[in-house]
């Protein structure tokens, strides 16, 4: 299954929710915050979203800034 | 002779209008209350570590912060949250890098998630030559971030006009430059400042162009209701120590602004008196 992860193409197994791929990134779900398709996925649903063929998926955190 | 107060003398003051000199009020920010004038950035800091140093020894009580896709190659470098705990410091999310009002959105909306609060700053630049904010397309973001249900703090323009608009929307805190960002040159219009910080009722905060604690000072001097400040810490030789001094300064700044400064005179006026000299 193809996705793009943060711009850029992606092969995942399928029927994988938000906090396993999470895992899979090694990131902790506190930490960052994810958007699919340009929607906003609450924290509440990670382990209920699952990411399907094509699925346009950001994963962003705070960095320093002015 | 040095005057001491008490609490008599504070509860005085609220009670007496004309002795409001010695007291102050908070700056609440769309309800929130800080005991700081000073707000830090984290961009530019030799590292994270500093970055917090600097934030301890500034005493501020809010950070701004940028939002950034995660480095996939390299899950385990250190992250801001590591250093800088936002349970306890009010991460203030930005929206630099955002050139449209749908972009800034969809970036303060991810925050939001990230951090779970509503209190925002927006900047729209435009050319990266100066950073100046595209005030038309400001103001259309601050519009759809108010319908969202977000808390605008607003950088902008030292233009009382727009000043004028952008709180007319309901942004919660007016933020004019006071140099091009990271330029570190100073308040350069002192009169649009002042124009500003008379006209406006919610907390104006110069965001950008301070260099050094004397221009901090300035601006809380001109009745700012706070200051912004990134690179002059960052950039300076020695940040922790840089950052005390902008405490003070902006603590000064703020105390010389209540007291209220003598009147400019042409002439000199002796101190000490004239009569009876030998």
């Amino acid at each position: 299954m193809n996705i793009t992860l943060n711009g850029e193409h992606k092969e995942i197994a399928s029927e994988v929710n938000v906090t396993e791929l999470l895992n899979d990134l090694s990131l902790t779900p506190a930490k960052v915050a994810v958007e699919r398709n340009l929607q906003i996925v609450p924290r509440s649903v990670y382990s209920k979203i699952i990411i399907q063929d094509g699925d346009r998926i950001e994963i962003v955190r705070f960095i320093g800034g002015g | 002779m040095v005057t001491v107060l008490k609490s008599s003398d504070l509860l005085a003051a609220v009670e007496n209008p004309e002795n409001m000199q010695v007291q102050d009020k908070p700056l609440t920010i769309a309800g929130r209350v800080f005991g700081s004038r000073l707000i830090i950035g984290t961009g530019k800091y030799k590292d994270y570590q500093q970055n917090a140093d600097a934030l301890t020894a500034s005493g501020a009580e809010i950070v701004t912060v940028a939002m950034r896709r995660v480095n996939l190659s390299s899950p385990d470098e250190p992250m801001l949250v590591d250093f800088i705990d936002p349970k306890k410091v009010v991460f203030l999310p930005n929206t630099a890098g955002c050139f449209t009002g749908e972009d800034a959105v969809r970036t303060l909306r991810l925050a939001r998630e990230a951090g779970g609060w509503s209190l925002v700053k927006l900047e729209v630049l435009s050319d990266p030559k100066h950073l100046y904010p595209d005030m038309t397309e400001t103001m259309r973001a601050a519009e759809m971030l108010i319908k969202d249900g977000f808390d605008v703090m607003v950088y902008c323009s030292d233009d009382p006009v727009f000043a004028r608009k952008l709180e007319d929307l309901g942004c919660v805190a007016i933020m004019p430059l006071g140099a091009p960002i990271g330029s570190g040159l100073g308040i350069q219009n002192k009169v649009n400042i002042r124009l500003i910080v008379e006209q406006t009722s919610v907390p104006v905060i110069v965001d950008a162009g301070v260099g050094t604690a004397s221009e901090a000072a300035e601006a809380m001097e001109l009745g700012c209701d706070a200051i912004i400040t990134n690179t002059a810490i960052a950039e300076a030789t020695d940040p922790i120590r840089m950052a005390r001094a902008m405490k003070h300064a902006v603590i000064a700044g703020r105390e010389a602004y209540l007291a209220g400064r003598m009147a400019r005179k042409l002439y000199a006026d002796p101190s000490s008196p004239l009569g009876g000299l030998i």
